[in-house]
């Protein structure tokens, strides 16, 4: 990765954090904060999901204000008071999440935020963005629906307008999270030119790869903690091997390899045993937003992890969904244990030892509002102990569901906590301790990693090894290929709702099951 | 049944239409801003009730039709102002408070209006009319149209008005903005709060005028609970028209015409149960929404109180 030498800049930063603390109930999301943001530099605020990045950003932007600490701007002492404040101090952010208005066109969404009195200026503004994106080499279609643009058009056009603005700082939340490979690379391309012109630009990521290649300086922050620097002299000197594993040490406090680098381990005499879940010709019509399935058959036998690779919304969704019954079949049989399941209702395929982990974690598979506790036992309820004679018996659910949160390490507050105030990863371990308990034979995961932060996406893929090594039959479906290679025994493609073909995970599996994925032969 | 194609019963039933589309429309464009920017304003019939009794009031103390009219676009504003406090600054449930407010003030205008006329209801003298010159001696369609207050051509001027406020000025971005994606306009530094406010205020002012004209100068008189529901009909318009102020208008001279439908019916003596003819304009309503419901597209925000870092 070569990276340019970039000017050293002006001697004085334009934003300085001083013990910046910002609390919410029950958390510390920013501890005592120090950062210096100079210009010319991209600096990455590199941490975990839930380390306090947003946090950060937010108060750097006007959305919060610091509890502790103060905020200087060139030197001074400021409270920024509004998002409003904020532009008008030079900082401009692009979130996370799109803050375009989507009825509205491109040239309307840069005019939002002028003097109301005013009449839109669109050719003074088709103007300056002409001159702006000429300078920067993007292109930008002023007369579209800001609904209409991909997300990584949409992302230029958010940049566009914090340089509109006259920023001088440009913060950028996560902004590769929806990007594709060439997007991410084009963005990098983006803000070497931004830095190159002085400008000072923040670049927040949880991904260390990114972080190496883009940034100049790094900072690591750790459950709301800054908790290491690297300066661009240090920085410029080590190679991205070294770096990544310099911020694997700041990040997580152990020193190893690409922590993403799975070692599988095979698991021995599985083929002998009989299956533990067959499904034959499983088929369900497509409808106009889903492929259906189509004769979909396979075993799954105990102690075994069958991958479910394909390109997403090839069917790996339904057919998770028929499996556990949250939808129909037309035609096929599902065998657990020798038992038919096909016609039994959700509870009792669970009942019988189906376990589901849905991709869906909030939507379909807790309910936000209701407390950790509670949702540990949403498929029990009116069941004993916990329920006698439709009554709620508190001490028992309380009593249960801090043994699990001790038992699956789930960080909350209290078992109180709504669920939905968990971060991702601490949602997916109540819905593990909760599909795990009593009795399970096979554990269906549907991207189970997916949104996760890497210390979470590690302990739950340990988490799926350990449940397979207890003799429990796991299907696997993802579309992380190597989460596939690194945890599936056999790997099974599907495209357009069926299985188009089944792979043994061996040296050659890889490429296997890439050709299966674009609708080669094996 | 010659009655009913007569020359004057036509020219009649225009006319009684566009009197009773007057209100609608202006309770229509007012409803079409709030949604517009965000908030589901169900208080527009309690702003309506309000106008019609203090604008009935204001003209039948000071004698000017205009001066009523104004204090009828003050009583809806008020009424707005406790709206703006408590569902666009503490963000209390819009639905909820939008009820109160229409049952809490078509109750205190029922109230007040007893204790200051006890039963007597007195009237307004008939309202000026300003005969549009050349366009007002056409027949059936002259007296129908162009021979009405000054007020009614003012809103229908108002509804172009609106369309460029929407199309053509920051103002209208920013309220859209306010509707589509709070967030997006807070960061673009325009208060969303400000944005909002400014539309529920300006929606109390058209409901307030709209129940001032019904009053002053469709009824001439004010008896409790003379909205009837016009504002509710406004929520309608402003859902069907999908933001386009131009099809507010048309909603409004439909239901304006079978609101006419019933008088007319009445007076020419057709033979059909009264209650069946006070159902036309409802029934109205329903095919309507029945037709062109599903495709209403609402603000993606609507009824949501904006909050700074929430997503």
């Amino acid at each position: 990765m070569e990276r340019e030498v970039t000017t050293a800049g002006s001697a004085a930063p334009i934003i300085a954090l001083e013990g910046v603390t910002k609390r919410f109930p029950g958390v510390v999301a920013n501890d005592h904060v120090e950062l210096a943001i100079w210009p010319g530099e991209v600096h990455v605020l590199l941490g975990e999901n839930g380390a306090g990045k947003s946090t950060l950003i937010g108060l750097l932007s006007g959305l919060q204000q610091p509890d502790e600490g103060r905020i200087l701007v060139d030197g001074k002492p400021t409270a920024i008071t509004s998002p409003s404040h904020a532009l008008s101090l030079g900082i401009g952010t692009v979130f996370q999440h799109t803050m375009l208005v989507p009825t509205l066109t491109v040239a309307e969404n840069l005019l939002l935020g002028a003097p109301w009195w005013r009449r839109p200026r669109k050719d003074g503004l088709r103007t300056r963005v002409e001159e702006v994106s000429r300078s920067l080499g993007i292109k930008v279609n002023l007369d579209a629906l800001a609904s209409e643009l991909s997300l990584g058009e949409q992302q230029h056009v958010e940049i566009l307008r914090a340089l509109l603005r006259d920023s001088r700082i440009l913060i950028l939340d996560e902004s590769t999270s929806m990007l594709t490979p060439s997007g991410i690379e084009e963005l990098g391309v983006l803000m070497r030119q931004l830095v190159g012109r002085g400008l000072a630009v923040v670049f927040i990521t949880h991904k260390l790869k990114e972080a190496a290649a883009f940034g100049d300086r790094i900072s690591v922050l750790k459950l709301g903690r800054k908790v290491g620097e690297i300066a661009p002299e240090r920085f410029r000197a080590l190679d991205e091997e070294s770096l990544i594993s310099e911020f694997v040490e700041l990040m997580f406090g152990k020193r190893s390899g690409d922590p993403e680098d799975v070692v599988r381990e095979p698991h021995p005499g599985i083929s002998q045993a009989a299956p533990v879940l067959s499904v034959r010709a499983l088929t369900r019509a497509p409808t106009s937003v889903s492929p259906g399935l189509s004769d979909i058959t396979f075993d799954l036998r105990p102690g075994e992890i069958l991958g479910i690779a394909g390109i997403d919304g090839n069917g790996q969704k339904q057919l998770a969904d028929a499996l556990s019954g949250q939808i129909a079949t037309d035609d096929g049989s599902i065998l657990l244990d020798g038992q038919p399941i096909e016609f039994l209702p959700v509870h009792a395929r669970r009942d019988a030892g189906l376990r589901y982990l849905t991709d869906d974690r909030l939507g379909e598979g807790t309910v936000a509002p209701f407390p950790v506790s509670i949702n540990f036992f949403l498929k029990q309820i009116g069941d004993r102990p916990f329920w006698r004679s439709g009554i709620e018996r508190r001490a028992e659910l309380d009593r249960r569901a801090r043994a699990l949160i001790a038992a699956f390490d789930i960080r909350t507050p209290s078992s109180e906590t709504p669920v939905g105030r968990l971060s991702g990863g601490n949602i997916q371990k109540v819905l593990l301790a909760r599909e795990l308990a009593d009795g399970a034979k096979v554990v269906i995961f549907n991207k189970p990693t997916y949104g996760l932060d890497l210390a979470n996406a590690l302990a739950t893929r340990n988490r799926i090894r350990e449940i397979a090594a207890s003799g429990k039959g796991v299907l696997l479906i993802s579309t992380d290929l190597e989460e596939l290679l690194g945890l599936s025994d056999r790997i099974a493609v599907m495209a357009q709702g069926s299985v188009v073909g089944t792979v043994e995970n061996s040296e050659t599996a890889r490429t296997e099951v890439g050709r299966l994925m674009v609708g080669l032969a094996a | 049944m010659t009655g009913l194609f007569s020359e004057i019963f036509l020219s009649a039933l225009l006319f009684g239409a566009v009197t009773a589309a007057v209100p609608l429309l202006l309770a229509g464009l007012g409803e079409q801003m709030s949604e517009k920017a965000g908030v589901l304003n169900i208080g527009i019939e309690g702003m309506m009730i309000a106008g019609a009794y203090v604008g009935f009031l204001v003209a039948f103390m000071s004698e000017s039709l205009w001066l009523g009219f104004l204090g009828g676009a003050v009583a809806g504003m008020a009424v707005s102002s406790i709206m703006v406090l408590l569902c666009v600054r503490l963000g209390l449930n819009q639905i909820v408070i939008g009820i109160g407010l229409t049952l809490g003030l078509e109750g205190l205008t029922a109230l007040l209006h007893h204790f200051q006329f006890s039963r007597t209801y007195p009237r307004l003298p008939a309202a000026d009319v300003l005969a549009i010159p050349g366009l007002a001696d056409i027949p059936v369609l002259g007296p129908a149209l162009f021979q009405h207050n000054l007020l009614v051509y003012l809103s229908v001027a108002l509804v172009f008005v609106m369309g460029f406020i929407y199309r053509r000025t920051q103002l209208g971005l920013n309220l859209q903005a306010a509707g589509d994606k709070p967030s997006a306009l807070d960061i673009a530094g325009v208060d969303v709060v400000t944005t909002r406010t400014v539309a529920v205020l300006t929606t109390g002012a058209l409901a307030g005028l709209g129940g001032a004209y019904l009053a002053n100068v469709g009824a001439g008189i004010f008896v409790p609970f003379i909205t009837n529901g016009a504002g509710f009909l406004g929520i309608v318009l402003a859902m069907l028209a999908r933001g386009r102020p131009l099809w507010v208008l048309f909603g409004a001279l439909l239901f304006g015409i079978s609101l006419s439908l019933t008088t007319a019916l009445q007076v020419a003596g057709i033979n059909i149960p009264t209650d069946v003819i006070q159902m036309i304009p409802f029934l109205a309503v329903m095919v309507m929404l029945v037709i062109f419901g599903r495709k209403s597209s609402l603000p993606a925000a609507l009824g949501l109180p904006y909050e700074r870092g929430s997503r």
